[in-house]
Order: C-alpha cells, then structure tokens, then sequence
C-alpha cells in the first residue's frame, strides 16, 4: 500500500466532507469508551493488571533478541520454521516462497496488521496466487479493494447498504433478487462464500497477537472463528508477525488477553482465543503439515534504543483509536497508512521515516486521552512529542507556521516588545470587534473564524492595567 | 499582610493577559483572600508552552530560561491555566534537563509551580468563597489540567461553596475540546469539528453557564457556542468565584 500519510491534510478534509464516512464513525466510535468503562467495571484489578501489563512489556523490549531466540528455538524444535525478515520485501519473498513450495493457487487469510504492512495480498495477486480474507470486515474491504480503517475493526468506516452493495457486485453468481440487507442475511452469505474457500485454500495465513516464547507458540484472538478455519484446515499455516510480539511465558499471555479486549470492546475476552504449537503432531486430529512463522523487524529494533522505544510495547487493542478525538473526526483513512489514530502517529513515523509521516504526529492536541486508557501505560503524547522535536529539527513544518512561531518566540523572550505589541493588538481587535463582543472574520486567522467568532479582548492588557493601579 | 505570608508570583498567561485581564484580577483577589502576598513581575511574557509543543526546542528553552529567571524568586509560581502550569511542572525539567547550569533550576521552579484552583485548594485550604450563582453550570476539564495535573475534583470543591450552583453533566465529557493550541490553527477543519462536537453536549447538557480554569479552550468554546447561537454563557471559573462577574462572558460583549 502506497503511504498517503504526507497528504493528511488533504485526506482528513476529504474525510470531514465524506457523509456515508461521517455517519459510520458517528454510529461507531461513541460507543468505545462506553463499553471499556462497562468492561473494567467488572474487574476491580484492573489498575494492577495494566501495571502488570506494562512491566511484561517492558521486560520484552529489554531482553527483546534473547526472547526472540528461544521463541525460535522453540518453534524448531516442534518442526516449525521461522523466518527472519528484516524488511517487507524480505517478508513478501518469503511468504511467496512457502505458497510456491506448497504449489498454492488460493491462500485463505486471517486478519493481521503485519499483512498489510508488507502489503501481502498484493504481492501474492502479482504473482498468480489468489488470496481471501477470511475475517468479515477484512473481506469487505477486500472486496471494495480499500485498507483497513482501524487495527481491530477495520471495516468501521463502511454502513450496511456500502456491504450489500459490495456483495452482491462481487457475488454475482448468486440470486440477484435475494434479500440481502441484516446483518443476519450479509453474514449468512458471507460465510457460505468463504466456506468454499477455506475448503479450497492450499495455505492459510494469519498474523498473531502474541508470540510466545516458552513454548514457541502463536495467539490469535478473534470474534468470528475464521482464524481458525484459516489455521486449521490448508496444509500448510504462515505466521506473520513483527519481532516485539513475543512475549516471556503463557502466564504473561494470560495477563495481556485479560486488558487486551476489555480495552477497547469491554469484552472479558475475545470469542475465540486460539493457540498454535507447531503443525500437526501424529496424535493430533487435524492441523496443517507445516507451520511458518515470518518475523518482521522493518524498522522495529531501530526504535527500540530511542525516545520513541515505548511504542513497541503496544499490543494493538485499539483503545486509543476508540477514545481519540480527531480519529473520532476522520477516521483511520486520513492517516494515509497501514496504523491510525494516536498508536498509528506514534509508530508510523519511526517505520516509514518523518519526511513521509511528520503530519501525523503534529495532528493532535496532545490531550492524552490515548495514554488514559492505553492497557500498557504507553505515553504516546510524549512519543509525539518526540517525532515533532525531530520534525522541526528536520524543517517541518516551513514556511509562514515556521516563521510565525519563530517570530512569536523572538518576541516573547523581549517583555518591552512583547507589551507593545500585546498593547496595540488588544486595543485593535477590541475595535474591530465593537460592541458585540466578539470578531466574525479575521484576516490570517480565517482557519478560527471559518466555524467559530473569535471572542475580543477586553481591550487593555492585565498587565497594562496592573502596572497602572500599582504607581 | 502578614509577613510570613506565602510569596506568590502570578503568571497571569499570555492569553488573560490580552484576551481576559479579568481573569488575572480574580486571580489576585482569591490568592490574597487564601492568604497570599502576590507579586506580578512584569518582565512577563508567556511561558512558551506553543514552542514546547510544536518541538521548537531552542526557541522553548530560551523562553523557558526566561521564566525561570523572572519567577526563581517566589516560594511559590501560580497560573490560571492548566496546560501553562503543565508546561512549567512537566515539560521545563524536561527540556532542560541536559543543561547543567538550569537543570536544577527548572526542577525546583517546576515543584513551586502550581495551576490556580489547585493551589488554592490543595496548598492553600482556601474555603472563604462568598458568591451566589442561582443557575445550573457546567464544567469543561481541560485535557492538560485533567491529565497532566490530575485537577477534576479541586475546581468542583469550590465551586461547592457557591451558593445556588449546581452542576450538570456534559455528554462525553472527557473529549477534548479540539483547541490544542496551534492545533485548531494547523487543522482547522478537524479541530472545528471536534469544537461542533463539544459544543453539541454542552449545549444539550441543560447549562447556562459554562466555566473552565483554561483560556484557550474557554476561547474555542465560547466562541463556537456563540456561531451556534447557543445560550450557553462562558467564563473562567475564576471570574466567578472572585465574583467579578460585572464584564460581559467571554464573547459576549
């Protein structure tokens, strides 16, 4: 996927303007921190279980490489392999070179971010390999031939009638006439479409959440159970995963499912939880006759000597996407990549570079509603504040904002200067705002009164007026 | 006064001191009814927090110096804003912490630096507020004060002093309200969206008087509200607990 991140701008005002996206975001987003807080309340160590959370993290990402090996050594010695990759291309390579041994024409696909990171589906089209998602909203979107909205539900940003329509461009085998409008009735044929499919595939290919490495075992959590029709049933099972998803032991596992869901959909867990082991052991009644795991670094072990370190701890629930008040706004599109919202500002630019990503992290008010609810305690207002101290190091942004907050500062560090300036404009503006009380238009300040008045000042300065009453 | 009153220096803001100089007088009537000597340096200018935030490191610095040097006499730094008092608590010690000779400095400004309404009532004990307000208010938190500072209860606290008032609850509360600083100016449509959001529950939420301890976002609100033709009056909380309430709201007059 081509990253479109330089042109945020442009994308979130095609976002604002865009009725069927606003109306999506409208139904969906107000409902995250309803459900987290509904989630939490049944937990009353809560609190405990994200300090506990943070600190597994925390270990992982210092013993990152030493993890990482015994995880590998584990999936070996189940007869897995583990692939290391250091870049997309490397990943893509190797995912096409284990559907070419296993002579795949279909490839069933379960949702991963790593996926579409390295753009997979793509590169397996490209080279005559056809693949299918098998998560509902990921098949949506595949089929509208659009990327994923938000990291846990990416199909947010489409309604209903947007699914049917897609459904039945794409299934046109099937009964024109057909009532194709509940929910009930687009999942019913969504599922018969796949079934077919997950018959059919020769490979299956899913992401992880976690990647254990006591005993060399990939997690997937899921709502709908494809992933492990996905797993289970073609010969041959490929685990994309990025390095820092490894996490020490399964207790440490169970920790991390306990905030995971609950952050962001309030659910105690997830419907499904499934663990892989390797392929298919003699004794065991079904599984794939072999099991791959492609571990991506691509850019990762970069950051993790940085001020921008404490990213990698995310375990991708989505919480910050579903309490952030400009995601809320523009959905995950406007972010021009494969990560939105707080998480996708703070990681996006440490893996594409800032000449690519610098708006993301500018476009935000720091609130810090993110690291409210992050389960892991990431600061990412701070991590943004990172990529904006190298962004302005780096030039960005130029131009008249440059100018302007150059000026403001040369300004406020001459307080006689300062006081005039700040004089003559309390005396201007107050006239020009009248008797109303406050400005309707201002030139320079038109992005203000475009939408809102700009109240006027009183008229003198406090200070003005101080220095005045203390003769 | 009392001569071993506490020595206040009042950083009034940038914003009260052009936009709301009310909000600076009713700063200085509530310290010194909390028993506080108050000093107003004039070598004020602003604290910096736009260079802080936009990454501006040099520029943050040298303002930041500045501060460091005009209130380093105070045994204690009061601000009526939240994300300004955030900027000398949290973010001085960090943008100078490599710096030997004001390192420490900026430490020990930052642990005297305190945002009006919680120093007035978690160092202060202030309880002598005498205002009536017969009418239902709401309360907007400011992202900064709320999160950086943990200030939700000490506003309420006193504002439970106040005869009559009775606070009603805005729908999603905690959102921000989509000022952010040079934000609203970076991404006007985003930010205006987040201000039409805002102002939607506040609206809705029954108020007539909207208060909150941050210019900035008082600015972005009341100026909303006002194109909305909303009712819905705007004040810093202080305006109203001075009782200086003769000025117009904010935006209005």
């Amino acid at each position: 996927m081509q990253p479109r991140c330089h042109s945020f701008p442009e994308n979130a005002a095609r976002a604002l303007d865009d009725v069927d996206l606003q109306s999506a975001l409208g139904r969906t987003t107000a409902g995250f921190p309803k459900k987290r807080l509904e989630g939490i309340a049944t937990l009353p160590e809560f609190e405990l279980l994200r300090d506990q959370a943070t600190r597994i993290r925390e270990h992982v990402l210092d013993h990152l490489d030493w993890y990482l090996e015994r995880f590998a050594d584990r999936v070996q010695a189940q007869g897995g392999t583990v692939h290391w990759c250091a870049d997309a291309d490397e990943a893509r390579a190797a995912v096409l070179r284990i559907c070419r041994e296993a002579d795949a024409r279909t490839v069933t696909k379960g949702k991963s971010m790593i996926g579409e990171e390295i753009a997979i589906n793509d590169h397996l089209e490209a080279h005559g390999i056809t693949p299918v998602e098998t998560d509902l909203g990921e098949y949506i979107i595949q089929l509208r031939g659009e990327a994923p909205s938000h990291i846990v539900a990416p199909a947010l940003h489409v309604s209903r009638p947007q699914v049917s329509a897609a459904f039945r461009e794409h299934h046109a085998d099937r009964d024109p006439g057909r009532p194709l409008e509940t929910p009930r009735e687009l999942l019913g044929e969504a599922r018969e479409v796949l079934r077919d499919r997950f018959l059919a595939a020769d490979v299956g290919i899913t992401g992880a959440n976690m990647l254990i490495a006591e005993t060399g075992t990939s997690v997937i959590v899921t709502n709908e159970g494809n992933g492990d029709l996905t797993q289970t049933l073609p010969r041959v099972h490929v685990v994309l995963a990025s390095i820092e998803k490894v996490v020490p032991t399964l207790e440490d596992t169970s920790t991390l499912l306990r905030v995971l869901a609950r952050s962001i959909t309030g659910q105690e867990q997830t419907a499904y939880t499934t663990f892989s082991t390797g392929p298919r052991r003699p004794e065991d009644p079904d599984g794939p006759d072999a099991y791959h795991v492609v571990l991506l670094d691509n850019g990762r072990s970069r950051l993790l000597g940085g001020p921008a370190r404490s990213i990698l701890r995310c375990i991708r629930c989505g919480a910050c996407l579903g309490h952030c008040p400009v995601y809320a706004q523009v959905g995950g599109h406007a972010y021009g990549w494969v990560y939105s919202g707080p998480m996708g500002a703070a990681l996006t630019p440490g893996l594409l570079g800032l000449p690519e990503a610098w708006h993301l992290p500018q476009a935000s008010t720091l609130c810090g509603r993110c690291e409210a609810v992050c389960p892991v305690r990431i600061p990412i207002p701070e991590v943004l504040r990172h990529w904006r101290t190298e962004s302005w190091r780096q030039g960005r942004p130029g131009g008249a904002q440059r100018l302007a907050l150059k000026g403001w500062a040369w300004l406020a560090r001459r307080p006689r200067a300062y006081r005039l300036v700040t004089r003559l404009a309390a005396r201007a503006l107050r006239r020009a705002a009248g008797a109303g009380g406050a400005l309707r238009r201002l030139p320079g300040l038109g992005g203000w009164t475009a939408t809102r008045d700009l109240p006027a000042p009183e008229g003198r300065t406090f200070l003005d007026q101080w220095r005045e009453r203390n003769r | 006064m009392n001569a071993d009153a506490p020595h206040v220096g009042l950083f009034v803001t940038c914003l009260v001191d052009l936009f709301r100089p009310t909000v600076g007088f009713a700063a200085v009537r509530l310290l010194e009814r909390a028993g506080c000597r108050v000093t107003v340096p004039d070598a004020q200018t602003c604290c910096g927090q736009p260079a802080a935030s936009q990454g501006a490191a040099e520029e943050a610095r040298a303002v930041a110096r500045q501060v460091i040097e005009t209130f380093d006499r105070f045994d204690y730094v009061v601000l009526p804003s939240g994300s300004c008092a955030a900027t000398l608590r949290c973010h001085y010690p960090e943008l100078l912490a490599d710096d030997p000779a004001w390192a420490e400095r900026a430490r020990h400004l930052a642990g005297r630096s305190h945002e009006l309404l919680s120093f007035l009532t978690d160092i202060m004990h202030l309880t002598d507020i005498n205002t009536v307000y017969d009418g239902k208010i709401a309360y907007h938190d400011s992202c900064s004060g709320m999160r950086e500072l943990g200030i939700h209860a000490q506003p309420r606290q006193l504002l439970g002093l106040v005869d009559g008032l009775r606070e009603v609850p805005v729908a999603d509360a905690e959102a921000c309200c989509g000022f952010g600083g040079a934000f609203c100016v970076k991404y006007p449509g985003v930010a205006a969206r987040m201000a039409e959001a805002k102002c939607r529950g506040i609206a809705q939420s029954g108020a007539e008087l909207l208060l909150g301890g941050d210019l900035g976002c008082l600015l972005n609100l009341a100026g909303t509200l006002g194109r909305q033709g909303a009712a819905t009056e705007v004040r810093h909380v202080a305006e109203l607990l001075a009782d200086l309430t003769d000025i117009p709201p904010i935006g209005r007059g």
